[in-house]
């Protein structure tokens, strides 16, 4: 299963308690953790990316495994750790305001 | 029992302040969506525990929630806000082309009479309804796609539609404003539109009466007389008697008239309140004394409310949706400030008392008299 680590702000609109764990099929890509979480909370679309799977929001990171993947590609895999489990893939505001 | 239920949005969540018909003792539930931009949260006329909320954060974008029990409980639910077609551009601070690119829903009015109809003004300056109670929103683009959009230019806050006032008494007729745009009038339910500014005047503008491109803050109407439109403009408080054919000044004796917020008396239709700032470049109450000020002659004649409202040392702003009456026999009054406090008056603005001191910066305010 793929965890997912969400900010608080999303995890109260989304009422979510915790990490979520995901059954993705096919490629562990950052596009197709996003559909899942969306299409199980469809609250968060547009919250984290543009709709129809639309780019990232500007203050939206993606970490995981101690790397900022946020300008990666969408379709690119990611790393084992994250697909087996043993690493969150996080979900990040980004440091901003006061 | 008669009772107000007043909607308070801020920049750090929701409040509901709720009292009998008094108005001496509230309770206070809140912070709703903590954390979040509350920019306006508003009751259907036609089912008053019909809430709209516009939730919004530089983070994770819109979201509209909706309360079906008076505010006890909430739903997201669509926050999908596409223009319709190719946006086109309207002009960036520099002058240049811009696209148009939605940011957040400024402002909620729903139906006067359809708890499922509900229109958004937003920033990118655009209007937005919804028929299904908010789930989906379809843009009225003929108002964004005016021959004028191209011209318009954000003001320091953002290129927003911030007031939309439906006409109670000609079905389908309805005023928004846009900063910094103008007015515009729409005969038909929103399918066309027309700039309504003549009679404005306003420096800051290369042709000071143009006929779009004023900075609009805030529009009024009683809806006993709805031909009769008041408005605060950056400078000016102006009047219309003619549903916004022409205008003319009513600042009269004001202090000053730059403000934000304005609004008319429930039962006196010629009892108007504003609230003076010093100036586009101080936002706070001349002599850092916190002023309403009534006009019980529809303008031009104007007197000041202190009673209860800090005298010195005040630095507040009052924004434009942040002031609202109720509709019991004696007409209350109420406002909220950027120091986070809301004022009410139980007796049109005679006497003024904190409901709350300590809320985050006060977006919006909002009444509903409940029976």
């Amino acid at each position: 299963m793929i965890r997912v680590v969400l900010p608080a702000h999303l995890r109260a609109l989304a009422r979510i308690n915790g990490e979520v764990e995901l059954a993705v099929t096919g490629p562990v890509t950052q596009r197709s953790i996003l559909d899942a979480l969306e299409n199980r909370y469809p609250v968060l679309r547009g919250t984290i990316r543009d709709h129809d799977g639309g780019p990232r929001r500007a203050f939206i990171r993606f970490f995981a495994c101690e790397l900022d993947l946020s300008h990666d590609q969408p379709d690119a895999l990611l790393p084992a750790a994250v697909v087996t489990g043993a690493e969150p893939y996080l979900i990040v505001g980004a440091m901003a305001g006061g | 029992m008669s009772g107000v239920r007043v909607l308070v949005g801020t920049r750090k969540g929701a409040f509901i302040l709720t009292s009998d018909g008094r108005r001496e003792r509230w309770e206070v539930s809140g912070p709703h969506f903590a954390g979040w931009e509350i920019y306006h949260v508003k009751g259907s006329p036609a089912d008053p525990d019909r809430l709209f909320a516009s939730q919004s954060s530089s983070w994770s974008g819109q979201v509209i929630q909706r309360s079906d029990d008076g505010g006890v409980t909430w739903e997201p639910v669509g926050n999908r806000f596409s223009y319709d077609g190719a946006p086109g551009t309207h002009q960036w601070y520099d002058g240049t082309p811009h696209p148009w690119e939605f940011a957040r829903v400024w402002h909620l009015e729903p139906s006067l009479d359809d708890p499922d109809t509900v229109y958004a003004g937003v920033e990118d300056a655009g209007l937005f309804r919804s028929t299904d109670g908010g789930r989906q929103w379809t843009e009225l683009s003929t108002l964004r796609c005016h021959d004028s959009g191209p011209s318009w230019q954000p003001g320091a806050g953002g290129m927003c539609l911030h007031t939309l006032l439906l006409d109670p008494a000609e079905p389908g007729r309805m005023f928004a404003a846009i900063s910094a745009a103008g007015a515009f009038r729409s005969d038909d339910a929103g399918q066309t539109w027309r700039p309504v500014n003549r009679g404005l005047q306003s420096e800051g503008i290369p042709d000071p009466d143009a006929e779009v491109g004023h900075c609009v803050h805030r529009l009024a109407m009683h809806p006993a007389r709805p031909n009769v439109l008041y408005m605060q403009k950056h400078w000016d408080v102006m009047r219309s008697d003619d549903a916004g054919e022409s205008w003319h000044e009513v600042s009269g004796d004001l202090p000053t008239d730059f403000g934000f917020p304005i609004d008319v008396h429930a039962h006196e239709p010629d009892t108007v309140y504003v609230v003076p700032i010093t100036s586009d470049a101080e936002h706070f109450p001349p002599e850092g004394k916190l002023r309403v000020y009534r006009s019980r002659t529809g303008g031009d004649e104007w007197e000041p409310l202190t009673r209860g409202l800090p005298q010195e040392h005040c630095y507040v702003n009052v924004l434009r949706d942040a002031m609202a009456v109720d509709s019991l026999d004696s007409c209350g009054v109420y406002f909220g400030t950027t120091g986070g406090q809301v004022y009410a008056s139980a007796d049109a603005g005679d006497n003024w008392a904190p409901i709350v001191r300590d809320l985050p910066a006060v977006l919006s305010v909002e009444v509903q008299t409940l029976s």
